[in-house]
């Protein structure tokens, strides 16, 4: 397992915003691998730079934003510095992505089926009667009821766990290694989210894909992760496999995220809610030394003036902390 | 879909019975015929005989369900001048202000969407500055002037085009180009804004992320989305053309319903009046009425939401 070299490999990501008075650096030197089947969740709060991470990977960056450091390979192929033209074909076809909105994130004025026989139309170049069959068989793969009634409505007929359903077999119809979900369950009502992460969890398991699972929240993450990394500030500062960190959490965000999760079925975790104080610093404003020292417990003089390196505090535990740092 | 259709017919019913009865007060306000149709020294036995033989002396009430009850007939009265009945002389002039209407529109278009595509999609770079101060231009003269400076240039100057009149494709050019360069800067920065508008939502990304090629994207995705407000503004458009455009017929002679309309308002000639302002109202309903059922077809959420209702 160790040895398996990664499927993807995100090496120094650099993403800058580039702004009227310079470009802003929002997310900083990140390195991660997502192996062949596994599951990598990126968790951290909003303006983390998670959703940008992943939008990067399939150069879908909005203007005005671009890499500015470092690389992004499959399977040794630089996605980077790939052509437009080549980039377009891994899309949805090798790497495919599902959004947070199902609201918004299908078009309101084609059919779901035209939306899901498109993907084959395009990678696979079949005709307008062989994709549509294809698509039928796709929408039933995760379970959408009678598939051959939806493909000729539209978006506004479909609840949104539906539609989070359609947008899943639009993202898997080609088979793709990789799955980018970004807050895939956040928009949908609880038990929706639980069937969501179920199907997810299956296809994963029936196909093989590797899943980058984004998510805010660590109890989602927990569910369907095998290795996680928690983002702060544009800065991976604690990556573990699931199991690893939380009976483990060596950064103090990442208990303070724990914290922060409701925990029933846990005995040492006292009944309180914990939140993390303070709030993210905006980009371009960030703190000197460690960048979440403002707001950690544990802060000493050297986490205002020096970053920590990132430690191996067990096996593929990799962990970006003075104190760590000085344990190890 | 069914419903939704009969229930926008039944409100533009109540529109136009609305329109008849406007229109026919405030021809009422605005005064009498009888005094131009008889020499300055009728008497007034004279003036009372005209006005009975015309029905003017009855109630106003009695006056507009005579005209309402003939018009269900088809028949609109009789010009007072030239004694036609109105329903022709109207029918005999609407080819006209159809066909200029339809080649302002097109010419419009033709011009507009792709200045108002490549802008948004060029967004902020010079061509997209270029192309939108050059519309604010088309949009800022007003057709007249344009119309006088275009037959100096190409009728008096080069001699490519005739100045006035109806019957060859050479004729419309310049009254089509005249109308339409205003509605070009007005389609133009419509379509800019709203494609501008439809490429930030979440299913543009969407259809990107699925590896569509951009074409696809904006062709497709974007542009359908983007057509919807669009369509209203033609539809509203094309209504307002079908009015007949006084200034433009006027410059160029062009045989249609507006110089009509203009001439029967300075001879007080009523039932001309009447009749063709009812006549070009239910044109511009019916053609909204068309624009709300393209909406269906172009938005599914149109139609059943409304119907649902």
């Amino acid at each position: 397992m160790e040895a398996a070299p990664p499927l993807l490999e995100i090496d120094g990501l650099s993403i800058d915003a580039m702004l009227a008075d310079g470009p802003v650096r929002l997310v900083d030197g990140v390195t991660l691998g997502l192996r062949a089947g596994e599951v990598l969740g990126l968790v951290g709060e909003s303006g983390c730079g998670k959703s940008l991470l992943s939008y990067s990977i399939l150069r879908l960056l909005a203007p005005g934003l671009r890499i500015s450091g470092g690389d992004i390979r499959l399977e040794g192929r630089s996605l980077a510095t790939l052509p437009e033209r080549k980039i377009r074909a891994m899309r949805g076809n090798e790497i495919s992505m599902i959004f947070q909105e199902p609201m918004t994130a299908l078009n309101p004025v084609f059919t779901i089926g035209d939306q899901v026989a498109e993907v084959f139309r395009t990678h696979q170049r079949l005709s307008r009667p062989q994709a549509r069959a294809k698509a039928v068989e796709a929408l039933a793969a995760v379970g959408v009821p009678s598939p051959e009634i939806r493909v000729g409505q539209y978006p506004a007929d479909l609840s949104g766990g539906m539609r989070q359903r359609v947008m899943i077999a639009m993202a898997l119809a080609c088979r793709p290694k990789i799955l980018i979900a970004d807050e895939p369950t956040t928009a949908l009502d609880t038990t929706i989210q639980a069937q969501i992460l179920e199907l997810m969890r299956g296809l994963q398991r029936n196909f093989g894909t590797s899943i980058v699972f984004i998510s805010h929240d660590l109890g989602v993450v927990a569910e369907v992760a095998d290795h996680v990394a928690v983002l702060y500030c544009g800065r991976v500062v604690e990556e573990a496999p699931v199991a690893e960190l939380f009976r483990n959490p060596r950064h103090p965000y990442t208990r303070g995220l724990m914290g922060a999760v409701p925990q029933p079925d846990a005995e040492d975790m006292p009944d309180v809610l914990h939140e993390i104080k303070g709030n993210v610093p905006r980009p371009g404003h960030l703190p000197g030394g460690c960048r979440f020292h403002p707001r950690c417990p544990v802060a000493r003089d050297i986490c205002r003036i020096s970053d920590p390196p990132r430690v191996a505090v067990g096996a593929q535990h990799h962990v970006a902390c003075w104190e760590a740092a000085d344990a190890s | 879909m069914l419903s939704y259709v009969l229930k926008r017919l039944s409100h533009t019913l109540l529109v136009i019975v609305g329109i008849s009865i406007v229109s026919f007060v405030f021809l009422q306000l605005s005064g009498d015929p009888v005094g131009l149709m008889l020499p300055q020294d009728a008497t007034s036995q004279q003036i009372e005989d005209l006005r009975h033989k015309l029905g003017l002396d009855d109630p106003v009430v009695v006056q507009y369900l005579r005209f309402v009850g003939n018009a269900l007939r088809g028949d609109l009265g009789r010009s007072l001048f030239s004694n036609e009945p109105v329903a022709a002389l109207i029918l005999e002039r609407l080819p006209a202000t159809v066909e200029l209407a339809f080649f302002s529109m097109a010419f419009a278009l033709v011009i507009a969407l792709p200045i108002g595509i490549v802008s948004a999609l060029k967004r902020g770079t010079l061509i997209d500055t270029a192309s939108m101060v050059l519309a604010l231009f088309g949009l800022s003269m007003p057709h007249f002037w344009l119309g006088i400076m275009m037959i100096m240039l190409f009728s008096v100057q080069l001699g490519w085009l005739p100045t006035s009149g109806r019957g060859s494709f050479a004729q419309i050019i310049m009254p089509a180009a005249a109308m339409g360069i205003s509605m070009v800067a007005l389609f133009a920065r419509l379509t800019r804004s709203t494609l501008l508008e439809v490429l930030g939502q979440d299913y543009v990304r969407t259809a990107r992320a699925k590896g569509l090629p951009e074409y696809i994207v904006i062709g497709k995705h974007a542009l359908k989305n983007a057509m919807i407000p669009l369509v209203t503004m033609i539809g509203m458009e094309f209504g307002l053309l079908l009015g007949g455009a006084v200034i433009i017929e006027t410059v160029f002679a062009w045989p249609g319903v507006g110089r009509l309309i203009v001439q029967a308002i300075m001879d007080r000639d009523y039932p001309v009046v009447q009749g063709a302002v009812m006549l070009l109202s239910m044109i511009f309903v019916i053609v909204n009425l068309l624009v709300d059922l393209a909406y269906g077809w172009l938005d599914p959420d149109v139609s059943l939401r409304r119907a649902s209702k």
